[in-house]
């Protein structure tokens, strides 16, 4: 085949992605970029995982070591199934937080720490230059592939010029469309349109030679089989060790590669994409690898021995005569290798960019002061920062010579890259995870990765002598880089897995179990960690102290995203505040959705770095968020206090009521009980004026003299009684009585009381029953209070009971410290509804006349039992009316 | 906010369909390990054949099934439910 077609059609193609990338970026700025938001675009743009190392060196890797290389599938497929673990968080926290690289991940993660994302930047960009390598040498050996295989006159083109040309060529596109803009959201709808496209060549390109390998040169499948059983791959060995921990290895690269990590998370738009790229990138993958076994056991078959198994994919069409299978073929290895390098640079670009130039940049202004067009200046480093990484990769070519070392470098890189993985997923799943925890382990897993695998890597006396390889550094037998601590006869990649990525975790957790982070840190990590649970809060920390001027913030905006895009912003926000006009109010709403928006251009460190410059603080200091702290507190303690006296207030406000209804009690009775007093004093006085009046008339009888007269003093000595006993209920209800506290005997008090009350009614004839032993208790009490009590209720009994043959039981028992004397007799009892109100004053049952008192009696008495600290109540269900008197032993003094 | 403890059948299905998600990557690990463990002691050899032919039905029958998952989970994986226990709060820092 001429060399100049081949030229050419490589040109074509590139030119055919060229226009696309275009075609769709003029759409995109349209607004409409429609279907090319796709999960089918989403999930074929995934594709760079498989580079031209797995294009080409799949069937090497298969010819050499069997079915060994699926596991470099089989560990992302288990990951891309398990999308409800990982891949989902890690998505929402990149949309969320707009995360523009992986280092921005980490940094911003850890308390947006510019060093960790220098740390990670360095090992992603010290992992992925080999590997930028491995493509270019993958592109110049398919091209020699041509070159030796025609005799039409063109010779074999010089390796090097061939890359530096692809390089070159690479580098052009790359900086056309992956940094024509500074995207808000990072996003390169031309690139990822083109990288599917170019995944969809490199499928159809494998599977054709896959195709024609098994129904072209073999009789179908069965054929195969029967092949693959008569080749020397049927008896490969399958080291576990090796078969887990590639598995690993592979599920670890594909979050943590640069390039998937720009796929995975930094393009995407929209989250449920990643749902159909869960099941649709492994079945990519497994059609990827489905004719890889067939191809290698055809390959080893019918080529001559000793040809490189790597090209067996474009060598074995063209010993069969199928040139444009062939060039196809080329096509599709070209793709892979192009795909991995465009996005490896665009990612890698934008880490060097705002992790490593951009904070230098800003270190070297003075505060305050942002001069020149900033958008310009991330542009053109950007650009420059991709023509750098791609002269690395060159550089790192020629360096190496093309040498067959380089098949074994895509593993050493991925597991270079595997050292992000505890920082990474410490970062999403442990609120705990430090900085300082992170940076321990970062450092320490890159050194054993670097000192185990990467510098072997070179080979003897290139990197590390021979001697320190054999015996370990200073004779140390412990050290050797691959025998760490004398573990030996691993495989060297696994033992360098093992020692890097473990030792890399402990570190790691060390130093977070150890370490304590900065408010920064931990707002970030609770951010992170928990960022399902709702809307974000506040966790930037803008306080209105920071007062930036808004026009500073919108002279850098506009540096940043252009004069257009950052007007409208600062008009949305001002419209947002109410306000009209470009200059919203800095608050902290407002900063926090600015850095935002500046994070998505130029990292969150970054952004951040940049608002702190004009905002004048170099970070949320821990005063700020105290001050947040207290403020809530004050808050929150205001508010406790206004509820505490809403209650107290409700609370007085019903003892008020409370008190209002007692004093209209108080005045209903004291009504009810001067309307009392007066009838009770105006019936004697009544009498009294009648009959003086008669007296005073003269002209009578001595006998009616003498009968008005007495009549007179009776009614006299009533009223004296009335008096007496008002004054005495007084005394008792304001408590005031003086008490005559002694011991003194039950049964002579009842003795004493009976005797007195004899003269009540001593016309009737009472029986009395004692119980004169129990009677015999000593008590300390006022013996003349207490026998007027019971004065009382034996001459209520006397008075009242209707008994024809009228009894009074007494009896008195002692419970405890108390004594209870029962005064029972046998008349007809107090109806239920009165029992209430006997010992109310002027209480009375019967009419006046016939009883002859005030109705004072029994208040009294309960008065006085109260001064006395005991009680007087009406003890229901006994044959006749019964009260109850109960006092204590000894009563002391109140 | 307090969960409930019990869902009603609609959430509850949601909930296992996600435990289903969630199983099925270890499921995979499983299934692709498993070649390790037959025929290594019997014979030095391996059947390279019969060995794809069991990892690549398996590998189609857990896409398969990871396609059958994900049509009914990304219906629910929408912004709108709040916080499914893919983040357990069991560390609070």
């Amino acid at each position: 085949m001429p060399f100049n077609l081949l030229v050419f059609a490589s040109l074509a193609y590139v030119s055919i992605l060229f226009g696309v990338a275009f075609f769709v970026e003029r759409r995109a700025a349209r607004g409409a970029a429609g279907w090319l938001r796709s999960p089918l675009v989403y999930t074929l743009s995934l594709s760079v995982y498989c580079t031209a190392w797995t294009f080409y060196g799949a069937v090497g890797y298969a010819a050499r070591s069997g079915l060994e290389f699926l596991t470099i599938y089989l560990g992302p497929t288990i990951v891309f199934i398990g999308w409800w673990w990982v891949l989902r968080k890690l998505v929402r926290i990149g949309r969320q937080h707009r995360v523009t690289s992986i280092a921005d991940l980490i940094s911003s993660r850890y308390g947006k720490s510019n060093l960790l994302g220098v740390i990670v930047t360095v090992m992603c960009v010290t992992a992925a230059t080999p590997y930028i390598a491995l493509q270019l040498q993958s592109v110049t050996l398919s091209f020699g592939v041509f070159a030796s295989a025609t005799a039409d006159g063109w010779a074999k083109p010089d390796g090097d010029v061939t890359a530096i040309w692809v390089a070159a060529g690479l580098a052009v596109f790359t900086i056309l469309f992956g940094t024509r803009n500074l995207d808000a959201n990072e996003q390169h709808t031309g690139v990822v349109t083109a990288i599917a496209i170019e995944a969809v060549v490199k499928l159809v390109a494998l599977v054709a030679v896959g195709v024609f390998v098994v129904w072209g040169i073999a009789d179908g499948p069965r054929d195969i089989l029967a092949r693959i059983d008569a080749s020397d791959m049927a008896n490969w060995h399958m080291k576990p060790s090796r078969w887990t921990g590639l598995i690993f290895l592979s599920a670890a690269a594909v979050i943590c590669l640069p390039r998937m990590f720009q796929v995975l998370v930094v393009e995407n738009s929209d989250e449920r994409h990643l749902a159909t790229a869960s099941w649709a990138f492994p079945l990519y993958v497994l059609m990827m690898s489905l004719f890889v076994v067939p191809i290698a056991v055809v390959g080893l078959e019918l080529m001559p021995a000793g040809a490189n198994p790597d090209l067996f994919v474009l060598t074995l069409p063209l010993s069969q005569g199928q040139g444009s299978l062939a060039m196809l073929a080329f096509l599709g290895g070209f793709s892979s290798a192009t795909s991995m390098v465009i996005v490896a640079s665009i990612a890698l670009a934008t880490m060097v960019s705002n992790h490593i130039v951009m904070p230098f940049w800003l270190s070297l202004r003075p505060a305050r002061a942002v001069p020149g067009d900033v958008r310009r200046l991330v542009l053109l480093s950007r650009r420059l920062s991709i023509a750098a990484i791609l002269a690395l990769g060159y550089a790192y070519y020629r360096g190496s010579g093309g040498s067959a070392a380089l098949a074994a470098i895509g593993l050493i890189s991925f597991v270079g890259v595997a050292q992000i993985l505890p920082a990474m997923m410490g970062g999403i799943f442990w609120r705990g995870a430090t900085r300082t925890g992170a940076i321990w382990g970062l450092c320490l897993g890159f050194a054993i990765w670097a000192y185990t695998l990467f510098f072997p890597s070179f080979g003897p006396d290139a990197m590390l002598s021979a001697q320190v390889m054999a015996d370990g550094p200073f004779g140390i037998a412990w050290l050797r880089p691959q025998a760490l601590f004398g573990v030996q006869g691993m495989d060297p990649l696994i033992h360098a897995l093992f020692w890097s990525v473990s030792l890399n975790t402990v570190a790691f957790c060390a130093g977070s179990l150890l370490t304590f982070p900065n408010p920064v840190e931990r707002v970030q990590g609770a951010a992170f960690v928990n960022v399902f649970d709702a809307a974000p809060a506040n966790a930037r920390g803008w306080s209105e102290q920071g007062a930036a001027g808004a026009e500073d913030l919108l002279v850098m905006a506009q540096r940043i995203l252009g004069d257009d895009e950052a007007l409208g912003f600062f008009e949305a926000q001002a419209g947002a505040q109410g306000k009209s006009g470009y200059l919203p109010d800095p608050t902290p709403l407002f900063m926090e959705q600015l850095e935002r928006r500046l994070a998505g251009s130029v990292g969150a460190a970054t952004a951040h770095a940049m608002i702190s410059q004009i905002a004048g603080r170099a970070a949320v200091s821990v005063e700020d968020l105290m001050a947040v702290a207290n403020e809530a507190a004050q808050i929150m303690e205001y508010s406790n206090k206004l509820e505490e006296q809403q209650d107290e207030l409700s609370r007085t406000a019903r003892q008020l009521r409370d008190a209002n209804d007692k004093l209209t009690q108080l005045s209903v009775q004291k009504d009810a009980f001067l309307s009392q007093i007066s009838h009770e004093l105006r019936t004697p006085m009544t009498s009294i004026r009648a009959f003086s009046e008669i007296l005073t008339m003269g002209d009578l009888p001595q006998e009616m003299v003498t009968k008005y007269g007495r009549i007179i003093h009776d009614e006299t000595k009533r009223l004296t009684r009335l008096l007496d006993d008002l004054l005495d209920l007084s005394v008792l209800e304001s408590g005031t009585v003086q008490l005559n506290l002694d011991l003194h005997n039950l049964r002579t008090m009842i003795d004493g009381a009976l005797q007195l009350a004899g003269h009540t009614r001593p016309e009737r004839s009472f029986v009395i029953h004692r119980d004169l032993p129990g009677e015999d208790v000593f008590l300390r009490t006022d013996s003349d209070r207490l026998t007027q009590v019971f004065i009382n209720l034996i001459s209520n009994a006397r008075k009242y009971c209707d008994s024809d043959a009228p009894e009074l039981h007494i009896s008195v028992r002692r419970k405890g410290g108390r004594v209870t004397v029962d005064f029972i007799d046998n008349g007809s009892g107090i109806a239920k509804d009165k029992q209430a109100l006997i010992f109310e004053k002027f209480a009375r049952l019967t009419d006046q006349t016939k009883a002859g008192g005030a109705g004072l009696g029994l208040a009294i008495c309960r008065e006085v039992m109260a001064n006395l600290g005991g009680t007087i109540a009406y003890l229901p269900g006994q044959w006749g009316t019964a009260f109850r008197v109960t006092l204590p032993l000894r009563m002391d003094r109140p | 906010m307090k969960r409930p403890l019990f869902l009603p059948p609609q959430g509850y299905r949601q909930r296992r369909l996600r435990d289903a998600a969630r199983l099925l990557p270890i499921l995979a690990g499983f299934l692709f390990i498993l070649p390790m463990l037959w025929g290594e002691e019997a014979s030095d050899l391996r059947r390279t054949g019969s060995d794809g032919i069991y990892l690549f039905t398996v590998w189609l029958v857990l896409i398969i099934a990871a396609a059958l998952l994900a049509r009914r989970l990304s219906g629910s994986a929408d912004v709108t439910l709040p916080s499914p226990p893919a983040n357990p709060a069991k560390d609070k820092a």
